[in-house]
Parts: C-alpha cells; sequence; structure tokens
C-alpha cells in the first residue's frame, strides 16, 4: 500500500486551472523528484498535499485512508511535513530552538512547567549526528551556512516523525559543497523510510538523489518514471514541451 | 582539523567569558558602576543614602514601563503611547479615588483602563495590520486627551478615604528601608525575565521579532500573542502611573509627556534591536538605570542641565554603535 495516494486531483482558482486532474502515489522510503517549469502546478500541488490548499476535486489518502486537510497544522497531524524553499527559520534563535518551535519540550509538573533547555540540546544534537550534519545545537542560526540551516529545517520535520517530507527547492540559493551535504540529508530521511518529494529545478540533483521523477507542464503531469528509465534531456524535452508525453 | 563530528556537534558556542564580553547589558552595567565609582569620588553628594535612595527610586518608573517595551520591541513592534497612557492611568486612579471610591477600586479601574487600551492598540496592529507605530502614536494623542477630559484638566491632589494608603504604597519604604517602586520594579524585572527565559511565551515572543512568518507557519498563535504585548505593555505603563501617582502624591494632565523616548531609550540602550528578534528584561533596567545616573551626575557635577538631552542622546547612539560592531564581527 502507498504511504501516500492522490487520485484525480485538480485545482482552480477562479478561471484559472492550476493543477487538472493529477494521480500521483507515493512509497515509503521513496524519493520522488517533481519538475516543471515556472507555473506548471509543482508549487500548487504540494500546497494541497501540504494542507495549504484544498483541492477542487479527487481524493487524497493516507496509508490507505482518505484525508481531507484544511489547514497545514491538520496536515503536520498526519505526519507530512513541508521544508520551505525560504526555510522559514528564526535567525535569533539558536538550532535547538528553531527545531523545536511550537513544540518545545518543558520540565517541571502541571502548570509549572519551563522549558527544558538541556533535553533540546541534546535530542537537536542527536538528530544532527544522524544527519552527519556538522550543526552545533546552540549556534544562532544567524551564523550558520546554507547547508546547516537545510539540516536544522529537515531536523524541524525529523522530531516530529514525520512520514511524508515536501522539500522545496532545498538547492537553489547554496553552494555546490552544500548542495552535496544536503542531498546526504534527503538519502539520510530515505533511509528512515520517509517518503520525500524533491521540487527541484536542478536536474543534476534529481537524477542523483531521486528514485523516480514526476514532470509537471501546464497543470498536468507529463511523465512519471523510473530515473534508471529516463535521461535528463528527457526530462527537459518534457518540461519544455517538446516531447509531449514520457 | 581531526575533531570528529561528534565532538563539532557537542562544541559550546563560546565560553562563558567571551559570552559576557559579547554581552552589550554588561557593558552598559559596567559603565553604570564605573560612573559610580567616579561620582563617589568627584563629588561629596553622590555616594550619601540620600541621593542613591532618589537615583534607584526615580529610574524605576522608566525602568518598568521599559519592561513592557521591551516585550513589543522583541516582536518587532514599538508603543509610542506609553507615556500618555501612564498619564490617563494615573488620572482615572486619582479621580475615581477622588470621589470617594476605595484604593482598590482605584486600582481596579486604573489597570482595566490600561489593559483596555493595550487592546485596542493590540487588535489593530496584529489582526488588521495597521503599523504600530502609527496606531500607538494616534494613541498617545488620545490617551492625554481623555486625561484632560476626565479631570477637566485639573490638578488632583486630595484621594479620598484612602488617600494614605495610595501615598504609601508609592512613596513607603516597606522592606529594609528600599523605597516601594525599586521593590516593584526588580519583581516585575525578575518576572519578564523567567517569562522570557523559560517559557514558551517568551520563546513565541523572540521568534516572532526573529521571523514572523515561520512562527506563524509552525502554529505559534502569532496574532494573539501580538496583542498580549501590547496589553502588556500598556499594564506596565498603568503600574508605573499608580506608583507615581502615590509617590508625587498629585496628577497633572502632563505627567508622562515625552516619557515614552526615555523608555525606548532605556530599552535600546539596555540591547534591544528596533527591528526586532533581541533584548532583555535586564538590559531594561540597566539602560534606566543609565539614563537616570547620567541625569543626576550632570547635576551634582554642576553642569548646566540644558545638557542632559545630548549625554543622554549620546549614550543612545553609542549603545547601537556597539551593537553595529558586534554584528559586522558576526557577519564575518
Amino acid at each position: 500500500m502507498a504511504t501516500l495516494e492522490i487520485t484525480n486531483i485538480s485545482k482552480h482558482f477562479g478561471a484559472i486551472q492550476a493543477v487538472s486532474d493529477v494521480s500521483l502515489s507515493l512509497e515509503a522510503g521513496e524519493v520522488v523528484g517533481l519538475m516543471g517549469d515556472n507555473g506548471a502546478g509543482k508549487s500548487t500541488l504540494v500546497k494541497m498535499i501540504a494542507g495549504n490548499f484544498r483541492p477542487s476535486q479527487g481524493t487524497m489518502r493516507l496509508n490507505g485512508s482518505e484525508i481531507v486537510l484544511h489547514r497545514p497544522i491538520e496536515a503536520r497531524q498526519h505526519g507530512i511535513e513541508i521544508v520551505h524553499q525560504d526555510l522559514a527559520l528564526c535567525n535569533n534563535l539558536s538550532a535547538a530552538a528553531n527545531v523545536f518551535l511550537g513544540r518545545e519540550l518543558r520540565r517541571g509538573f502541571g502548570p509549572f512547567r519551563v522549558l527544558d533547555y538541556k533535553a533540546m540540546y541534546r535530542r537537536a544534537g542527536e538528530i544532527f549526528r544522524e544527519l552527519r550534519s556538522e550543526t552545533r545545537p546552540r549556534d544562532l542560526v544567524r551564523q550558520m551556512s546554507g547547508g546547516q540551516r537545510q539540516a536544522v529545517a529537515i531536523a524541524r520535520t525529523m522530531i516530529s516523525e514525520a512520514k511524508i517530507v515536501l522539500m522545496d527547492e532545498p538547492t537553489a540559493a547554496i553552494s555546490v559543497r552544500q548542495v552535496a551535504e544536503v542531498l546526504h540529508l534527503i538519502r539520510g530521511l530515505r533511509d528512515r523510510g520517509i517518503a520525500v518529494v524533491l521540487i527541484s529545478h536542478r536536474m543534476p540533483d534529481v537524477f542523483d538523489v531521486a528514485d523516480r521523477v514526476v514532470v509537471m507542464r501546464r497543470g498536468r503531469k507529463v511523465a512519471d518514471k523510473p530515473i534508471s528509465q529516463t535521461s535528463p534531456e528527457e526530462v527537459t524535452g518534457l518540461i519544455t514541451g517538446a516531447i509531449e508525453r514520457g | 582539523m581531526a575533531t570528529t563530528l561528534d565532538q563539532t556537534i557537542a562544541q559550546k558556542r563560546r565560553t562563558l567569558g567571551a559570552a559576557v564580553l559579547a554581552n552589550q547589558t554588561f557593558w552598559v552595567l559596567l559603565a553604570v558602576v564605573l560612573a559610580c565609582i567616579f561620582l563617589s569620588f568627584a563629588t561629596d553628594s553622590f555616594a550619601t543614602s540620600k541621593n542613591l535612595y532618589n537615583i534607584t527610586r526615580n529610574a524605576t518608573f522608566v525602568a518598568i514601563i521599559a519592561l513592557g517595551m521591551t516585550l513589543v520591541i522583541i516582536t518587532g513592534g514599538i508603543d509610542l503611547s506609553v507615556g500618555s497612557v501612564l498619564c490617563l492611568c494615573s488620572m482615572v486612579l486619582a479621580v475615581v479615588m477622588h470621589s470617594g471610591y476605595s484604593i482598590e477600586v482605584g486600582i481596579a479601574a486604573s489597570v482595566a483602563t490600561a489593559l483596555l487600551i493595550g487592546a485596542f492598540n493590540g487588535l489593530l496592529i496584529a489582526y488588521v495590520g495597521f503599523p504600530p507605530f502609527v496606531v500607538t502614536l494616534g494613541m498617545l494623542s488620545i490617551a492625554r486627551s481623555l486625561a484632560m477630559v476626565a479631570s477637566n484638566n485639573t490638578v488632583v491632589f486630595q484621594f479620598g478615604p484612602d488617600h494614605d494608603k495610595l501615598l504609601a504604597l508609592g512613596g513607603g519604604a516597606w522592606l529594609f528601608g528600599i523605597a516601594n517602586p525599586v521593590i516593584y520594579m526588580i519583581a516585575l524585572t525578575l518576572l519578564t525575565g523567567f517569562v522570557l527565559r523559560w517559557t514558551r511565551l517568551g520563546r513565541y515572543i523572540y521568534a516572532i521579532g526573529g521571523n514572523e512568518q515561520a512562527a506563524t507557519a509552525t502554529g505559534i498563535p502569532v496574532r494573539p500573542i501580538k496583542v498580549g504585548v501590547y496589553m502588556i505593555s500598556a499594564l506596565s505603563a498603568g503600574v508605573a502611573g499608580i506608583v507615581q501617582t502615590g509617590w508625587l502624591g498629585a496628577v497633572t494632565t502632563n505627567i508622562g509627556a515625552g516619557m515614552e523616548l526615555q523608555v525606548i531609550a532605556a530599552t535600546v540602550i539596555g540591547g534591544a534591536n528596533l527591528a526586532g528578534g533581541t533584548g532583555t528584561a535586564l538590559g531594561a533596567l540597566v539602560g534606566a538605570a543609565l539614563i537616570e545616573v547620567i541625569r543626576n551626575s550632570l547635576g551634582l557635577l554642576g553642569i548646566n542641565a540644558f545638557w542632559q538631552g545630548t549625554f543622554i542622546g549620546g549614550a543612545t547612539i553609542l549603545a547601537v554603535l556597539f551593537d553595529r560592531i558586534r554584528n559586522f564581527r558576526q557577519s564575518e
């Protein structure tokens, strides 16, 4: 059974058809590269999965049972996490504070509970170790490299026991060395049995890390095939429309 | 480098000593202490218990409001209405007590007024999306005008049956000869410091100032918290007003005029950044102390009082300069 099964999903904003009739399934421990030109409907599709938009038509099933998401918080409660392109981190807080933002660990009893700094530093350190990222829990995010920021954003998804992680252009604005770090992080998520959707414009990244590539054009899914059965040239053709359907 | 991943992750950010040296509050505190030592030797009148009593008590009103202002500034906002709110709350207290009600009723009315004004500011800012500067600038005008309406622009100095209780509340020294306002200030500083460092609310206040969108995305109740900090800010002005009324023994409609600027200066000197995201309770206290020591010392050293503004303004700019230098080093 697929972790997430999307069936004939559509979304229109007034007269604009952003996503038409897309079906997609995600397996546990699978990395799916989601590609397409600007305005192809990638973001709209992902935002429906993340609970930002409600589909106009179609259904979503999580582990076999149908889910209807009204708000992002409901998606998170179902184990669907999104890592935004701008990362949505607070620069003035420590790495650990960002990892636990909104889900702070506390100690004490009843109404007399205070933040448990020690436990949060320790747990964040464990997650960074697991991700094999050189990120110190006490460092302020302001002082971090792009790769470390990604590690913080991904660590956020890991404390919540996510089943599906949606990543929006995680390698768009960082250095080559950091790209390698981020791809490494994505493999780490996959090895934990998490399904990853990687939205990216960068062909090498998708072919490096993804198991499957899904191409969208003008709101429709035009290809969905294993990486081993396609090539960057074919995907480019599918994105631009030079090739009608893969 | 032969350090392992584990060692890197376990590494502390910096040593305790380095953390203290990078802390603006520490340097301002050092400036206050050095100024006090210098003044004790340079003048005969500084280190007298009467003068120290005066300094601590004078600094408290600015300091108490600076605590509330710090929360607002950490969220990236500003509250220009605090001076007028102090005046209105003092006046409500005075008028209610003058007409024969007990001190409890007077304080309740005053506190309710403060909370109402704070809620009004906060709702417009958080839910309607008004810029804090504009809303609180409007309130600066409204609150003072309401104080004039409430008192018909007269001086109130008769506080009804509980007159003496009110004067004792603000002017007494119930604990080891320390002026009551100072006790309130210390208690409120500890409370604010505790909330900022040890509670989720404090953490969320910093998060909102750091990245409001991120805070919203993680499910933090951003808008209610923003309303809350403006209510706390107004409340701090109200509390300062109540205590000050008891201390002065009279209320005029021009008390607290221009005070918002002193409060903001104290907050900034103490390390808060108007862009949001940084600031501490202790910083607000130390900033207020520095301003008062400057004011006091100029008088004792025989320097013309007209120079006060220059020195306080200079200190404010110097504090921001320090912040710039530190950020410059960090971004390298």
